[in-house]
Order: C-alpha cells, then sequence, then structure tokens
C-alpha cells in the first residue's frame, strides 16, 4: 500500500465524477427534492416532518453511495482496468481506500447541501445540532458506499448490479424502525434487524432527531456503523484478486 | 541460457471453464527481442500472456519472467501488459488517464508526453477517451503500459483495428524499443505482422507448432509466405517434429 497510489486513486475518482456532472447534480438534487416530497407529503401530519426529516438526511446518502460506488466498481472490474491495475505496484487496499477517499469527500459536500436545505429551507427542526446529524450523514453515506464495494464483487453485469439495492439495502431500510419501530415488528424480525448496519445508522439518527445528543448508546451506534463499514471493506478487499480465472 | 531469457515457461497447464486451454506448454523468450504469438483466435494466445503477467489462475507448471516467479510483486513495475480491449477510464482524457497511470508507476510526468508522441496521439490528449476511435482507444492504452519503461512488454494484439500507416508507424515504435533493451511479446491473428518479428511462437488449440525465426520457419516448411507455411504446419498437425 502507498500513499501515493491512494492519493492517485481518489483524484482519478473524483476527476470521473466531474467529467460526469449530471450524476453529480443528482447526487444532490435528488435528496433535496424526496425531503420535499415528504414534507408536503404529510402537511396534514405536523411532527412527522420533523421526526422523519432527520434521518433521512442522513440515510439517502447511504442509499445513493451505495448505487454510485457499486456501479462505478462494477465498470472497474468488467472494463479490465482493474487488471490492467492488478499487473502494477498498486495494492487492493489502494484501490478501496482510494474510492473511500474520493466518496467520503462527495458524501461530505452531499451531506451538507442536503442538511442545509432541509434545515434552512424546508424549515427542519432536529433536537439535537444539525451538525451531529452531518456527520451521521457523512458515516453513513460511507457505509453505503464500502457495501457498494463489496456487492459489486457478486454482479457480473450492471443489472445485477442495481438489482443488488432492493436485495440488500432495501430489508435494511424497512427493518431499521423508520417506517416501524422495532419492538413492534414480529421477534425474528426484530433480531434479524439487529444484525443489519442500516439498524444503527439509523437509530444513531433516530437519537439526535428526537432527543438531542448522541449519549453513550448513540456512540455504540456510531461505533457499529463505522465498524461495519471496515468490515465491509476488509472483505471487499478479499473479493478483489490479482489472478481470476 | 535459461538464466538470460526474458520469459521462460515450463509445462505451464491452464484450464479456464472445464476446459483446458493449454495443456502442457514449454517455451522460452529471449530478452532484448520481439517474439511473436501467433495463432487463431481461441489458441490460447490471451491466456499464454495472461498468465506471464501472472494474472491467470493456473493448474500448473511454472512461468519465470525475468527471473522472478510470473507474477511476484517486484515485476508490477517491471512488466507493461496492454490488454486486447483497451483497458483506460473512458470517461477520462488521454492526458488524465496517462497522469493516474504515472502516479500509479511512479513514472515521472515528462514521461507523459514522450508516450502520447511515440504512439502518435499528440492531437488528442485532452479528448475524452469515449469519444475516440478503436485505433485511438487502443493506442491510449499501450501508452499507459510504456509510462513506466517497463523491461518487458507484453501486447495483446496491439494493432488490431489500426490503418496501415498506423500499424506500420506502431512496428517501428516496437522495433525501436527492442534496440534499447526491452523484450515485447506482441501476439496476433494476422500472419503477415510476423515478418516483423525476431521470433515466432505458433500457438493452435493451446499447443506450440513451432518456436523460431521466421526465415527459420519458412526454409523448414519450404513455404512461400509465413501464412502458407502456418498452414503446412496445421496439415502436419504434430507441431515441432513438423
Amino acid at each position: 500500500m502507498s500513499p501515493r497510489i491512494t492519493l492517485a486513486t481518489a483524484e482519478r475518482v473524483l476527476l470521473q465524477l466531474r467529467h460526469d456532472p449530471r450524476t453529480l447534480a443528482m447526487v444532490v438534487v435528488v435528496p433535496c427534492l424526496l425531503l420535499v416530497l415528504i414534507k408536503y407529503a404529510f402537511s396534514g401530519q405536523p411532527g412527522t416532518f420533523d421526526r422523519i426529516g432527520g434521518p433521512l438526511v442522513g440515510i439517502f446518502p447511504l442509499i445513493l453511495m451505495f448505487l454510485v460506488t457499486s456501479i462505478t466498481m462494477l465498470r472497474e472490474r468488467t472494463t479490465g482496468t482493474l487488471e490492467r491495475l492488478m499487473t502494477t505496484p498498486l495494492g487492493k487496499l489502494d484501490l478501496l481506500l482510494g474510492y473511500g477517499l474520493a466518496f467520503a469527500v462527495v458524501a461530505a459536500v452531499q451531506a451538507g447541501i442536503v442538511a442545509a436545505f432541509a434545515f434552512l429551507v424546508l424549515g427542519l427542526d432536529t433536537a439535537g445540532s444539525p451538525a451531529l446529524v452531518i456527520v451521521l450523514a457523512i458515516a453513513n453515506a460511507l457505509l453505503g458506499m464500502s457495501l457498494g464495494l463489496f456487492t459489486s464483487a457478486f454482479a457480473r453485469t450492471e443489472f445485477q448490479a442495481v438489482q443488488f439495492f432492493p436485495a440488500f439495502i432495501l430489508p435494511q431500510l424497512l427493518l431499521c424502525g423508520l417506517f416501524v419501530a422495532r419492538d413492534q415488528m414480529s421477534g425474528l424480525l426484530e433480531a434479524i434487524s439487529w444484525a443489519l448496519p442500516m439498524t444503527y445508522a439509523y437509530d444513531a439518527l433516530d437519537r439526535v432527531t428526537t432527543t438531542g445528543p448522541l449519549g453513550g448508546e448513540g456512540l455504540a451506534d456510531l461505533g457499529v456503523t463505522v465498524g461495519a463499514t471496515l468490515l465491509a471493506l476488509v472483505l471487499g478487499a478479499t473479493t478483489l484478486r490479482r489472478r481470476t480465472a | 541460457m535459461p538464466t538470460q531469457a526474458a520469459i521462460s515457461i515450463d509445462q505451464l497447464r491452464v484450464i479456464r471453464g472445464g476446459n483446458e486451454v493449454l495443456p502442457d506448454i514449454s517455451l522460452e523468450v529471449e530478452r532484448g527481442s520481439i517474439t511473436g504469438l501467433l495463432g487463431p483466435s481461441g489458441s490460447g494466445k490471451t491466456t499464454l500472456m495472461r498468465a506471464i503477467v501472472g494474472v491467470q489462475i493456473v493448474a500448473g507448471g511454472e512461468v519465470v519472467v525475468l527471473g522472478e516467479p510470473a507474477g511476484s510483486t517486484s515485476l508490477r513495475s517491471r512488466v507493461g501488459y496492454v490488454t486486447q480491449a483497451p483497458s483506460v477510464y473512458s470517461d477520462l482524457s488521454v492526458r488524465e488517464n496517462l497522469a493516474y497511470f504515472a502516479r500509479v508507476l511512479d513514472a515521472p510526468r515528462e514521461r507523459i508526453d514522450d508516450v502520447i508522441a511515440s504512439v502518435n496521439l499528440g492531437d488528442h490528449v485532452d479528448q475524452v477517451v469515449i469519444t475516440q476511435s478503436g485505433g485511438e482507444r487502443s493506442r491510449v492504452s499501450l501508452a499507459t503500459a510504456l509510462l513506466g519503461e517497463p523491461e518487458l512488454l507484453v501486447l495483446d494484439e496491439p494493432t488490431v483495428g489500426l490503418d496501415p500507416v498506423l500499424r506500420q508507424d506502431l512496428w517501428s515504435t516496437f522495433h525501436r524499443l527492442a534496440e534499447e533493451g526491452v523484450t515485447l511479446l506482441v501476439s496476433s491473428h494476422v500472419m503477415d505482422e510476423a515478418s516483423h518479428c525476431d521470433r515466432l511462437l505458433l500457438l493452435r488449440d493451446g499447443a506450440l507448432l513451432a518456436s523460431e525465426s521466421p526465415e527459420a520457419l519458412l526454409q523448414r516448411t519450404g513455404a512461400s509466405g509465413l501464412e502458407d507455411a502456418f498452414l503446412r504446419l496445421i496439415e502436419h498437425g504434430d507441431g515441432e517434429t513438423g
């Protein structure tokens, strides 16, 4: 592993995104528009937007980063650039950390703009500080990124890769507590939800939204989120093979 | 002189998708030479090249490249590999692609202009690769491999889709590199490229039919041209003894 190659890779990924301004615009605009939809869809239920808006500011980056990274990584695998890189001094971690750094920058910008829009334009009101929501949103974006990098290894085509969204992410979204409080689910589903990383990501956001400070349990949630991110990165590294059949 | 060989392969066996693509192949490639790897599509050329650059899972045998086992970490800056399909980032410009690979290979920035010149890409450096023709893309891919000044260049069909003038230009580039001491292994399924090579490896169904200079091949088979020589070898069907 070398910092030179890691940084070069991060810059290269950012440069690729810069050549695709439409994707960059969508990464920022789509979450903002969805928040507008949610605000006015719940206009008859005061308080609902404040309750779910905070968590959603943090969960949209996770979803988008998952999709963007899984497709980007799949392209790297299918266009032969990965094979070429594997014949160069580039280490597997250089590649994964390079992606991680690049998307962390994108995630920070995305989370910052989406949070600013939600708080300043839509009047989102959370118990905890907006800065904490942004920090959690960035952590979630990184979780989405590393899950995307990992799952892209199991897709042969773009069609398969996009279907990992309903297969991997939607169940986590349904069980994380956003739609139904987890203690009201069937016991089996509640047990399963404990094993899903998005549960912890949501829980931390929910704490900041409804009670304010992160607290010990919130910190533990953040720890699990970061741990799951690192685990997915390490698992992702094991799916990168120098030699293939 | 086995220590002199740039590539030395002993009883290599490769199975891909249940097929024995290379049942048992042994060969040597001299340093500072241009070796042509010729044979029809599906004869195992790409698999052999992948084994040499160390990205192919092999079932048996030994591949030694520049004195090290193929795929060794120390070889990654000494061997350049150009895949058949251009493997560059199509959403980046030529210069951006080269700048990235230069940093990966720790090549000085001046090399970027050198390699652009050596593959005649001067007018197109700020163009995004996806907007370029197939021939231009394959030259970007080749330029990328030249960045690190490798001792061994493994080129899989580098001249496919190029017009005759460009093909001629590329072959002069290859000859110049060989004169500087670079070893080149160049695959092709077009026999008329064979005359540019110092040595030929003829591959068919994963077996080596010949390993000699173009002149020796013509003499041995009594053929008038290399295409004809290859056909005669295939008719004999029994490889080296043919």
